[in-house]
């Protein structure tokens, strides 16, 4: 991938795959590390899967035997010498508390590392994608803090008016213009 | 988050308009938006066509959505389109500016262009 925020579009569709009805995204940056995490609720993956998980030949879906998106991730991460890493409860184990978390860790100063891109476009794809889902997506650097909540933004709209709706997309995007212009200029 | 008072009044804006969308689509654009579409180019494609059928105001005719692999990963970024009565066209190796053209001609005026299918790529 170009850039780490088409890993984070492909990644993010596994959890509205798994059924979740809420995804966090947060990315937590240092001046020497950049810490990605999903967090989902979804019906989680058995001891299995998860063991599984990033080899390029293990895949769920049906159309072909290749599963690429969990090991570009963490190729991603690994060659910039940080780290990759997914915990998960499957909800036939842990009906109360089930999903999976994927944590990629990145040196950010590594050559290798590969830039963050158009995370906007990422996160009203997603949103039109799944426009049922709660969304959360945090991005932080210090003090400095980038965030958009789809169940603050649903609860405003109530049920009148679809969350997938292109002024409200055109809204949220404008919103993140507006809130990574001081996080970047600050 | 930016002032949910503007979110207010797209709310307020949008009522009526919305009731009269229920219902109509009869085309339907899907991009593949699988790890191999992601990785091809998919997501300027999606947004093309999703500010381009807006901004041509054809929103109360067409729907774009996503989808997963298709099947055909070595022509990504491909698109499907729906039509009632017709047959399914297929679009591959697309980018933003092919979208642009297929609005204009295809969603538009009903002219399938023809040298970006799958037909004439193999």
């Amino acid at each position: 991938m170009k850039e780490l925020s088409l890993n984070i579009l492909d990644i993010a569709g596994n959890s509205v795959k798994a059924g979740a009805t809420c995804v966090q995204i947060t990315i937590t940056e240092t001046d020497e590390t950049f810490l990605l995490v999903f967090k989902d609720d979804g019906c989680g993956m058995t001891k299995e899967q998860v063991e599984n998980v990033t080899d390029p030949f293990f895949t769920t879906r049906t159309t072909r035997n290749v599963g690429l998106g969990i090991p570009f991730l963490k190729l991603a991460a690994e060659q910039t010498g940080g780290s990759f890493s997914i915990e998960s409860a499957t909800a036939r184990e842990h009906p109360e508390n089930h999903g999976t978390t994927t944590t990629a860790l990145f040196n950010k100063n590594s050559i290798d590392f590969t830039p963050l891109g158009d995370v906007i476009s990422t996160v009203t794809t997603l949103i039109m994608g799944s426009p049922g889902i709660d969304w959360r997506f945090t991005h932080t650097y210090g003090e400095k803090e980038v965030c958009i909540d789809t169940a603050e933004i649903r609860a405003v709209l109530g049920d009148g008016v679809p969350l997938d709706s292109y002024e409200v997309i055109e809204w949220i995007k404008s919103s993140l213009e507006e809130e990574y212009d001081s996080f970047y200029n600050n | 988050m930016k002032s949910l008072a503007e979110l207010q009044a797209i709310k307020d804006k949008m009522k009526n308009k919305v009731v009269l969308r229920e219902g109509t689509g009869e085309i339907r654009v899907v991009v593949g938006m699988a790890t191999c579409g992601i990785a091809a180019g998919a997501r300027p494609v999606l947004n093309a066509f999703v500010e381009g059928v807006n901004k041509e105001d054809l929103s109360d005719k067409v729907t774009v959505s996503q989808t997963g692999c298709i099947g055909i990963c070595q022509y990504e970024p491909v698109v499907e389109v729906f039509e009632a009565g017709k047959e399914k066209v297929t679009y591959v190796k697309m980018n933003a500016e092919k979208a642009a053209e297929v609005i204009e001609s295809h969603l538009k005026n009903g002219n399938v262009v023809e040298k970006y299918t799958i037909g004439a790529n193999q």
